[in-house]
């Protein structure tokens, strides 16, 4: 039972760690479709969020709002979705990479 | 002699010339969401004929027009209520009224504007000639717990109905005291998104995110309480994603029928009004966001969330299905009818105008450019319950 546990908690670590290195090594998108994705956030998250990210029927998207949250978290949202609340997945829109450099971007003030 | 009467004629093409008058009933405003700018204009000539700026975060803003149509009162997203004279083409006044709002309302007799809040969650009364606080209802559904106000609509009596999207009710507030308003609540169901009073401001109807089926709520009768209707309109089926929520307003009802968009389906589900039976679905391309009905009821036109945001469906409620189908702009993000319909003004955000197009035959009249166009809104509002 505790070695299990052990195994599951080593296993978790590893995943984290990895989880973390393949962010710092996410290629960025080109500059074209980086306007594409701005212009996706602003307009289109927008609708929920509010254009300049500060809330709406969602969440508040400015930095000192995500400072806390994990990152992988972050990207889950936007991927995935949050089942029972409206937020949908993204997944069909853009690449698990994207969604890393999006949510990267809103940490650290969203562009224009 | 010949000065005299030259100084005589001058006078008197001056007294002529005077102020130039005109009506309201042909105007009308167009939010152009990113600049914070507005641009007036007339239904008649179809052309602007001045714009204005200043008015802070435009993102989902709404308006709703004074008695006369004279001022319009313009909610923004960051919470500013700006008055402006259309005739003037001028703001009269603006406040910051909240941190974040999402729209607002006024009264049958015109005298009070009420703004709905997000943030902190409630709604708030203003004097609609100076804009002086008159009392604001917070959203405290539970001790401590504030909701997010949605479909705040004006209903007879000097009552507003409008309902809690964490709080899961309906709340009718009489403003009969301006001052000290009396609140009643009515049970709705899970996370309603928006609301529409039906034009006769009978029914208020919120329709239910967190669940198929819509709430309504028989104002004449409210000790009733608030029903379903359209239960399990999915059928359990699983709900295809919505990118964009819907907006409700008493435009959906035509010819006794309301036509309501479905949640995480691409069908627009069709009431009858007497019974508030399901009496048809009508499948169209995208999520829809606006199900409006032209004024006289012949036809229903639907927008879509994005993805499917560049495509219109137009539904003939005679033959009970999509009749035209049709790409007039990319991000078209409303649509809002000449006074009797004869024609349609559209925005594409992404096109940067407005188009206007006959609703007889589809034609392109002609388009207007604005700045990321959101809203669109013209003074017939202005005699509309729930509008």
């Amino acid at each position: 039972m505790l070695a299990s546990k052990l195994v599951f908690t080593l296993f978790l670590t590893l995943t984290a760690t990895l989880g973390g290195a393949r962010l710092a090594i996410a290629a960025e998108p080109d500059a074209v479709r980086q306007k594409e994705l701005v212009r996706l956030v602003r307009q289109d998250c927008g609708s929920c969020h509010g254009m300049t990210l500060q809330g709406g029927l969602g969440p508040a998207l400015l930095p000192a709002e995500l400072r806390d949250k994990p990152v992988e978290g972050l990207v889950a949202t936007i991927y995935y979705g949050r089942p029972g609340t409206p937020m949908p997945p993204w997944q069909q829109f853009m690449t698990e990479a994207e969604a890393e450099w999006i949510v990267q971007k809103l940490m650290s003030g969203f562009p224009n | 002699m010949r000065l005299l009467l030259g100084v005589l004629l001058a006078v008197l093409l001056n007294a002529c010339a005077g102020p130039q008058l005109r009506g309201t009933g042909d105007l009308g405003l167009i939010i152009e969401r990113a600049t914070g700018r507005v641009t007036l204009v007339s239904t008649s000539s179809q052309q602007p004929y001045a714009r204005i700026e200043g008015l802070g975060d435009l993102s989902h803003a709404s308006a709703v027009y004074s008695r006369d149509g004279r001022y319009a009162f313009i909610f923004g997203r960051d919470g500013g209520l700006t008055k402006i004279d259309l005739l003037e083409a001028r703001i009269v006044k603006r406040v910051m009224q909240s941190g974040n709002a999402i729209g607002g309302s006024i009264s049958q007799d015109g005298r009070i504007v009420v703004a709905q809040n997000y943030t902190p969650g409630g709604i708030k009364a203003f004097d609609a000639e100076t804009l002086e606080l008159l009392s604001e209802v917070p959203a405290e559904y539970a001790p401590g717990k504030f909701s997010k106000v949605v479909g705040l609509a004006d209903v007879p009596g000097k009552k507003f109905a409008y309902a809690l999207f964490e709080g899961g009710e309906i709340w009718v507030t009489d403003f009969s005291n301006p001052r000290q308003p009396k609140t009643q609540r009515y049970p709705a169901g899970v996370q309603p998104y928006d609301g529409l009073v039906t034009p006769d401001g009978r029914y208020y109807l919120a329709g239910l995110f967190g669940e198929d089926g819509v709430a309504m709520l028989d104002l004449w009768q409210p000790e009733k309480g608030a029903r379903k209707i359209l239960e399990n309109y999915g059928r359990g089926q699983e709900k295809l994603p919505v990118f964009k929520m819907p907006h409700l307003r008493g435009w959906s009802v035509a010819q006794g029928k309301a036509y309501l968009p479905a949640i995480g389906r691409h069908e627009v589900l069709v009431v009858d009004v007497a019974t508030w039976k399901e009496v048809g679905r009508i499948p169209v391309r995208g999520q829809p966001v606006f199900v409006m009905a032209r004024p006289d009821g012949r036809q229903i036109w639907v927008n879509f969330a994005f993805p499917d945001n560049g495509k219109v469906d137009v539904i003939d409620t005679l033959a009970g299905k999509v009749v035209h189908a049709f790409e007039p702009g990319k991000g078209i993000l409303h649509m809002e009818f000449a006074p009797r319909g004869e024609n349609v003004w559209l925005s594409a955000r992404d096109d940067n105008k407005v188009v206007i197009l006959d609703t007889a035959n589809f034609a392109k009249l002609g388009e207007i450019s604005a700045d990321s166009p959101s809203g669109i809104f013209f003074t017939s509002r202005a005699a509309r319950i729930g509008f």
